[in-house]
């Protein structure tokens, strides 16, 4: 064993000794305010969506998703991932928004990652919110 | 179209017999003792939604809607008496966006009826659609059927005078469909009250058709299918025998009855929309006699746009919708159960998958 390897471990050992300690937060408690902060996380990303959705600039011809899907209407995220027919295979709902952007929007694809696609999806599933998943459904 | 072959079927027989009188072409001279029994039609083209990128170029997905109605209606053998486009001729306004319109609405070969549309007044409050098209409501005489055009996307003086820093932000709020910033569609007061005064001069038993751009009734605020005076425009249609109120603004079929009032929504030829039934968080009244367009399909461009021809038969409106990427639709006034109905789909026994929306 190395030197180096046999350091790291030494380090590892304190730090699971700190852990242990208390001096951590425990992974499953978390309080009133912690829930809230994490949703207004989430609303936060979901308020850059909309502004997303109906920005004229996310394509290049003006055109904004809003323009067609008001509030998001008509994208059915909860059947996702799903038998998309006029492509022949199963695909996601980020794959219908590329495929958007790049049609009516004549814009490019986000990458799949990109944290303006996960704005786009935060948005059309908060305006979905209370809808039933419904996986495969055309 | 099967009603429109008949229609031409009468047409060339009509035609065949020279000189009947029924048969001569309108003018101002005839409507004052036309038959209010003579069957007509006219087109309807609505929402062309064009849109300017920059210089002079506009989307072209919306340009063509527009050019293929242009084209398909003046295919109409026999020719429409008039058209009558429904309003959103431009998305925002612009004076390009109203001028590329106005030259592609000129290939059309009979006269225009212009409806002003949101899209075409919150810039200059209408000001340059009226010099390109004229007056925002009027109405006329045709064929015994007494024809009136409301400017019904007007809203409260607050909004439209004291909200906004700008013109262009005004036009912009008013433009997103689902933006809560913006302002239910009224006909208004004064207008109402012209109404009142043009209808006094019509018989009871005159047929009434009334184009505006929002449906006069009352389906969903949230995107404004919605007029806010609503009940207050019936009340003044209500004494008529036969009212049918044709309107625009929610890109989709729409047909209901209240009383004597038949109505009918028409298709844009820009894109269509969702029902409002497909946006899980709203309160939404979508008339139950409604059997729902198919739903689009994204992949065909043209899909769930269209426009209509419109055969008035005694006064009653058949709308004959002229879907591009799908099979046409009738719907009629039924006068054994006094309401519009589809011609195919009405008995829910009848209905297809894809007029199921969710």
């Amino acid at each position: 064993m190395s030197i180096k390897i046999a350091g790291a471990f030494v380090l590892a050992a304190v730090a699971v000794a700190v852990i242990w300690g208390g001096l951590a937060v425990r992974a499953e408690e978390f309080t009133k305010e912690d829930l809230e902060r994490w949703q207004n996380e989430y609303m936060s990303v979901v308020a850059k969506g909309r502004e997303l959705w109906t920005s004229p600039t996310l394509g290049t011809n003006g055109v904004a998703c809003a323009q067609c899907h008001p509030n998001a209407a008509n994208t059915h995220p909860e059947t996702y991932p799903k038998f998309q027919q006029q492509l022949g295979k199963v695909i996601a709902l980020r794959d219908m928004i590329n495929w958007c952007l790049r049609n009516p929007l004549e814009g490019a694809p986000l990458e799949l990652d990109d944290p303006n696609m996960i704005a786009l999806e935060a948005y059309i599933a908060y305006e979905r919110r209370g809808v039933e998943l419904a996986p495969g459904k055309h | 179209m099967s009603d429109h072959r008949i229609n031409r079927r009468d047409f060339l027989k009509c035609a065949g017999a020279l000189a009947a009188a029924s048969c001569l072409p309108v003018s101002t001279v005839e409507l004052a003792f036309a038959d209010p029994r003579e069957n007509f039609t006219f087109a309807y083209i609505s929402d062309a939604h064009l849109q300017l990128i920059s210089g002079t170029k506009f989307v072209r997905n919306w340009d063509r809607g527009l050019i293929r109605a242009v084209a398909e209606t003046n295919l109409l053998d026999p020719k429409p008496d008039f058209v009558v486009f429904g309003g959103d001729l431009a998305q925002l306004a612009l004076k390009e966006e109203l001028d590329h319109g106005a030259e592609m609405l000129s290939k059309l070969q009979v006269k225009v009826h212009h409806v002003m549309g949101e899209h075409d007044y919150y810039l200059d409050l209408g000001e340059y659609w009226s010099k390109l098209f004229g007056p925002q409501y009027y109405s006329w005489d045709h064929k015994g059927v007494h024809f009136v055009v409301l400017n019904s996307i007007l809203t409260y003086d607050d909004w439209t005078f004291n909200r906004w820093p700008t013109a262009k932000q005004r036009m912009l709020e008013m433009a997103g469909l689902d933006n809560p910033n913006g302002s239910p569609f009224m006909v208004g007061e004064k207008q109402r009250e012209w109404l009142r005064q043009d209808l006094s001069k019509v018989k009871k038993d005159t047929p009434l058709v009334v184009f505006s751009h929002s449906p006069i009734q009352k389906i969903y605020k949230g995107w404004n299918f919605w007029t806010e005076d609503a009940e207050e425009v019936q009340a003044l249609l209500k004494p008529f025998s036969d009212v049918t109120v044709i309107y625009g603004h929610v890109h989709q079929i729409q047909y209901n009855q209240i009383g004597n009032i038949s109505f009918h929504a028409v298709m844009a030829t820009a894109w269509p929309w969702p029902y409002p039934q497909t946006y899980a968080q709203a309160e939404q009244y979508l008339p139950k006699l409604t059997v729902p367009m198919n739903r689009a399909n994204p992949f065909f461009e043209r899909d769930a746009t269209g426009w209509q021809m419109i055969d008035i038969d005694s006064g009653r409106a058949a709308m004959n919708y002229n879907l591009y990427n799908n099979a046409r639709r009738t719907v009629a006034f039924n006068p054994k159960t006094r309401q519009p109905e589809d011609k195919v789909f009405q008995d829910p026994e009848r209905r297809i998958p894809p007029q199921t929306h969710f």
